[in-house]
């Protein structure tokens, strides 16, 4: 384990970063973007394929990390939350699994490294695939499934070791709205750990997708915390699909039953009609004082539609509070 | 820190030191459940997963999941299995257990859990490498873990042998594996007692002496046991087998056993269990004597199947009056009534204060006690028919007195629609609500809508409840709707019984009526509830919630129906089942043609009563005869089986129902998917044809799609096969018995009567097919089966009958009755859509090829539909109401 991460989240609330998705539209990117170099003559589409901009044009997602890194963020994300084959099969790019993952976490080291001022960590992002362990999406077949466990263990062994060649400091499996899913990818990294003999700190945050409580697949908070607690975890929390105060209710349950620190990342309030996050980085820092009032989080940053801007106030605000106290 | 054992499903459940015992579900196991394995094998699923979902809402808090079986693929059954109840979230809330003896089908399922399940089982019987090794990939996976006591010189069979295993066992997960400590749940092996073998004796107190070492040495572990098999030498006394079970958690639970496979219906209520049985099984269970098992084996001889008599408490009778009116109506006692009601009638200036006073506050606690689940159906009839009595009595006096209205709840019209004559739910309904100040005015049975329509303007009501048990009913009751919608009218629709559903009702009906609310009324119990809400303030508040819900049901409902994939009709067939016919499987009978039975013996048709839907009847739920001990309505169950059996005498001693069966075997060939009936005297004359529907539903590979024709060997073989109908009943002047009951304002004997009758005519067809197989037909002469035997079918041969699940085509019973000019030589005949009257009738055919089954043909195509109206030589549209049910 690091020793350096292990102390900083005693001492205070680390701050994660904000949405990589957001930021990179920003940046109005066009199809030769995504190809330059590497895929230029590639049959299918790119534009989109964010995870792979990494290679293309690492500047860009070096300025982004910089951006969360100097608006106050202790821990950003690699640019990978695509970087399986199973998600990367619909652009027919499986092969740009290894050097996603890699180039992403090379980089993003680099840029924590030109922070002196404390140390800054890098968390390996491990989305959820875009397939469910779980669930059909055959509604004729409800016994099916698109993908199975052994399916996904190899696919997130592929990802894992190459954010760990590549010098990531923690992994962080994220957006979690299927828990067999998040099991493969724990089953996962407990074979390479193994394997390499180094194990890193495990972030694992969960996404409860409506008021129902429950994640898509159906699962409580208290349920899904239970059925990952078999790992020794950093930290376990919740990110997307809710804004600040949705999510607050859920954080309650991690805060009262979790051993673990508990992390949030929310979005930036619920999408407008546009499909646009519009909640302004103070209104976001208002909702987030709540949580932080009650003394609910140890690691707090942002998801869909935040920026270096909500990442600040954030980080402003959270300097004033002590972390939860758990065990 | 304590140690919590967690495990979830969608939910989660704690496994703490305050916990109550955790019980584990037993039926989804193939080893333990002939039924379930037939399901399985089958690739039945659906029936499998609602064996899963009764577990869970019975109360199970864990499901162990078994499908270790030779004939199946344990592997693949338990993949789909558990990939299924991943769809079902009513059973998915609870934690999984997988049990197998097979490593490789314990990983597969843990492969399809996204909760903390546990594995059941792994030990150290082939030694340490694999125990570890599998050990860590449980852990791996997430799951808890159940250790045999088990190693590899093998099972743990005394006190020592297991502690030793056991600490073994967890040192190795807790040292090497590094095993969570509260996720280690020890199985120490319970085996059977009182076998008469003396190295047995110590079987129950070694298992629990253990069990309490291992709670207190092994910190963080858990104890569990599959409790049944310590009873296996009692086998066939249940009364010694339920005390045994029962005294065996009491005392597990006390040594540290935290959780058990135990089967709930196997269960006696410790407290509750005859002290002299009680320390003749403690004796044994903590071997206290060298001869405790040769007295309770002797014992035990004395206690089975007795009848304890009880005097009759008259102390109550000591009251002052009104508190004998609220017992009598409570404990529904009528014997004093009349006297009781005259004395309390000096008491108050007017007759009708009365009712509006002690009587209506005595049914008020009733319907309070019926309310929390306190008091049961039974107990509420009887309270009514109590009620009634007192308000007979008051009538003239009131009627003396002129301007005496009493002011009721509400009015409710109820019926049982056109071409149906079931009443015994409605009438239950109207009993029930009657009880709680409601005037219900009942129409009867066969009641057309526009009688319905017109009573229900004329009486001004404040609800219409209609009712109906057979599947055209469904269809009735939507046209009952469309008709009030055309009559403009706005009130509350309630539809009951037993073939109607939630689903049913928001899809087909709701629609129809749109200026009032419809609702579905799923037994008695919820009548009084929703006929308040309808009533009261919280109207539209209960309607609006209603109405989403219903929506909600609807949206589910397309959705679900696209879940089933058809094969063409063409493929199904293909797909049918090939059976051998040859000498071994036909049996030409002994008798053909048809035979009139009257004035059968009832005395003996009784012995063949299954009395466990007799207790649903009464909303009473639980199998017979355990149903009689259960914790909760035990008590109300035996009362009213009481009842029950001293009616039954009074029915066969006073002759008040008559039996009679015509019945005809026949030589027959399939062609196709129908069924070619041929006169006994000349096998080239076609005399009936009997039109078979075939299942459609994709099945799994091996699985037939079928059809009863498939049972019948077809014309083509050239091999004469035979094939037999019945039509039975016991309903004959019931009438009149009904209506003196009715004179005397007792329901509670009007419906035992007809449920008894019911209960006869199921009865009546369970003998009649015993007779076939051994006499008339005689493929089966020599055959002796209990009546628990016969109830679980394991005879050969079948008698499906239209209008249920193998062919739910009521309009095969035309042909049926036909055949056996059922009308002329019994009296029994058939109403406009179809149902049998008396209604205390069963009709159906007989098939005796050894591997004919009961199955459900689920839904089917149009195509078919057109097909099999083409074979009936029918206008389809005609037709087609009579399928809309099975119409996917």
């Amino acid at each position: 384990m690091n020793k350096e991460l292990e102390k900083a989240l005693e001492q205070r609330i680390l701050i994660l970063d904000g949405a990589m998705g957001t930021m990179i539209q920003g940046y109005e990117l066009s199809e030769q973007d995504f190809r330059v170099g590497h895929f230029d003559n590639h049959k299918k589409p790119l534009r989109g394929n964010n995870d792979l901009l990494s290679i293309t044009r690492p500047e860009i997602i070096k300025e982004i990390h910089r951006a969360y890194l100097e608006a106050g963020a202790d821990i950003v994300e690699t640019n990978t939350f695509s970087g399986t084959w199973i998600a990367q099969a619909d652009y027919d790019l499986q092969e740009a699994v290894y050097a996603i993952n890699f180039e992403s976490a090379k980089i993003a080291k680099e840029v924590t490294q030109e922070f002196k001022d404390r140390p800054r960590f890098v968390a390996g992002s491990i989305g959820p695939t875009n397939r469910t362990a779980s669930i059909s999406p055959d509604v004729n077949d409800p016994g099916y499934r698109a993908i199975t466990f052994d399916e996904l263990v190899q696919a997130y062994e592929e990802q894992i070791n190459a954010l760990m060649d590549g010098g990531v400091d923690l992994l962080l499996v994220e957006t979690i709205f299927d828990t067999l899913n998040a099991k493969a990818a724990l089953f996962a990294i407990d074979q390479v750990y193994e394997t390499r003999g180094e194990r890193l700190p495990i972030m694992v945050s969960g996404t409860i997708t409506d008021q129902s409580g429950r994640t898509l697949t159906g699962q409580t908070t208290e349920a899904f915390l239970i059925s990952l607690s078999h790992m020794p975890l950093f930290s376990i929390g919740l990110n997307c699909a809710l804004g600040a105060d949705l999510m607050r209710p859920y954080l309650q349950i991690l805060n009262d039953k979790s051993p673990f620190a508990v992390s949030a990342h929310p979005n930036a309030g619920l999408p407008n009609e546009f499909g646009k996050y519009d909640q302004t980085p103070s209104l976001m820092a208002a909702q987030i004082k709540e949580f932080l009032d009650e003394g609910l989080i140890n690691i707090i940053g942002g998801c869909c539609g935040t920026t270096p801007e909500h990442i600040k106030a954030i980080a402003d605000l959270a300097k004033n509070y002590s972390p939860r106290k758990w065990n | 820190m304590e140690l919590t054992l967690k495990l979830s499903g969608l939910e989660p459940l704690l496994v703490t030191k305050e916990s109550t015992f955790v019980n584990i579900g037993e039926r989804t196991n193939v080893t333990g459940s002939k039924a379930f394995l037939r399901m399985i094998k089958e690739g039945d699923y659906e029936a499998a997963l609602s064996v899963a979902r009764d577990q869970v809402e019975g109360g199970a808090q864990i499901i162990d999941v078994n499908m270790d079986e030779g004939m199946i693929d344990g592997k693949e059954a338990m993949v789909k299995f558990l990939n299924l109840i991943a769809s079902e979230p009513d059973i998915a809330r609870v934690p999984v257990m997988i049990d197998s003896s097979k490593w490789e089908i314990i990983e597969a399922g843990l492969k399809c859990i996204q909760g903390k399940g546990v594995v059941n089982s792994i030990s150290l019987k082939e030694g340490e490498g694999i125990f570890i090794s599998q050990a860590k990939i449980i852990k791996r996976y997430g799951a808890a873990v159940i250790v045999m006591a088990f190693d590899e010189i093998g099972q743990a069979d005394s006190y020592e042998r297991r502690i030793e295993i056991c600490k073994r066992s967890y040192d190795i997960l807790v040292d090497v594996v590094n095993f969570p400590r509260e996720d280690i749940i020890f199985d120490p092996n319970i085996f059977p007692v009182a076998t008469g073998m003396e190295e047995h004796n110590n079987n129950a107190l070694d298992f629990f002496r253990a069990t309490k070492w291992i709670r207190e040495n092994l910190p963080g572990a858990h104890v569990s046991g599959g409790v049944s098999n310590v009873s296996f030498s009692f086998r066939g006394n249940n009364k010694v087998r339920e005390a045994m079970h029962s005294a065996f958690l009491y005392h597990g639970i006390r040594y540290g056993m935290d959780m058990g496979i135990v089967n709930p219906t196997m269960l006696e209520v410790y407290s509750d269990i005859e002290p002299a049985l009680l320390e003749h099984v403690e004796d044994v269970l903590l071997n206290k004597h060298s001869d405790a098992t040769e007295r309770l084996l002797e014992f035990a001889e004395t206690v089975k199947g007795e009848v304890i008599k009880k005097e009759a408490d008259l102390s109550w009778r000591r009251l002052p009056v009104q508190g004998r009116l609220s017992h009598a109506l409570v404990k529904g006692i009528v014997d004093f009534i009349n006297d009781d009601v005259e004395e309390c009638r000096h008491l108050f200036t007017r007759p009708i204060e009365v009712i509006e006073g002690p009587l209506m506050d005595g049914m008020n606690t009733v319907g309070d006690l019926f309310g929390s689940g306190k008091m049961f159906l039974p107990q509420v009839v009887k309270s009514a028919r109590v009620m009634k009595k007192a308000v007979a009595y008051l009538l003239p006096y009131i009627e003396d007195e002129k301007d005496g209205k009493s002011s009721s709840a509400g009015k409710i019209l109820m019926a049982t629609v056109k071409g149906d004559v079931h009443d015994i739910g409605k009438n239950i309904v109207g009993v029930v609500l009657g009880c709680n100040n409601y005037e219900v005015i009942d129409l009867g049975v066969m009641v057309p809508a526009d009688k319905i329509i017109k009573a229900a303007i004329q009486e001004n009501v404040d609800a219409i409840g209609l009712s109906g048990l057979i599947t055209p009913s469904l269809d009735e009751m939507v046209y009952v709707a469309k008709e009030m919608e055309r009559a403009g009218l706005s009130i509350p629709l309630l539809i009951g019984g037993a073939t109607t559903s939630k689903v049913h009702t928001a899809v087909k009906i709701e629609e129809h009526y749109t200026k009032g609310q419809v609702i579905h009324v799923l037994d008695a119990s919820r009548s009084v509830t929703v006929v308040d809400s309808l009533l009261s303030q919280k109207k539209e508040h209960f309607i609006r919630e209603l109405k989403d819900e219903y929506s909600r049901l609807r949206a589910h409902h397309t959705k679900h129906r696209l879940a089933k994939e058809l094969l063409d009709l063409d493929s199904a067939r293909k797909n049918k089942l090939n059976l051998e016919f040859n000498e071994s499987s036909i049996s030409p009978p002994n008798f053909l043609g048809t035979k009139i039975l009257k004035e059968m013996d009832l005395t003996e048709i009784s012995k063949f009563i299954d009395w466990t839907p007799f207790f649903q009847t009464w909303e009473l739920h639980g199998k017979f005869p355990s149903i009689l001990r259960d914790e909760i309505v035990g008590l109300e169950a035996t009362k009213l089986f009481e009842d029950a059996q001293q009616m039954l005498q009074t029915i066969i001693s006073e002759r008040w129902l008559e039996a009679r069966a015509s019945f005809g075997l026949f030589p027959a060939n399939s062609v196709g998917d129908d069924i070619e009936i041929y006169n006994p005297e000349n096998y080239s004359e076609v005399i009936g044809v009997q039109r078979t529907l075939r299942q459609q539903i994709k099945k799994a590979k091996d699985q037939a799609n079928l059809a009863l024709a498939d049972f019948i060997a077809p014309k083509s073989t050239g091999i004469t096969d035979y094939i037999g109908a019945f039509v039975v009943s016991t309903g004959f002047d019931i009438e009149s018995r009904i209506a003196k009951f009715e004179a005397q304002h007792d329901d509670y004997n009007s419906i035992l009567l007809k449920a008894l009758a019911d209960r006869l005519a199921e009865a009546l067809a369970e003998y009649l097919h015993m007779e076939i197989r051994r006499k008339y037909w005689g493929y089966a002469e020599h055959e002796v089966f209990s009546n628990e035997e016969l109830i679980k079918e394991n005879y050969r041969g079948i008698r499906p009958a239209p209008g249920y699940p193998a062919c739910p085509d009521h309009l095969e019973k035309i042909e049926l009755f036909k055949l056996l000019n059922a009308e002329q030589t019994i009296g029994v005949s058939l109403t406009e859509n179809l149902a049998m009257y008396p209604a205390a009738s069963v009709s159906g055919w007989y098939f005796a090829h050894p591997q004919a089954k009961y199955f459900g043909l689920g839904k089917i195509s149009t195509e078919q539909v057109k097909d099999i109206c083409h074979r009936k030589e029918k206008n389809y549209d005609v037709l087609l109401k009579w399928y809309n049910v099975i119409l996917q």
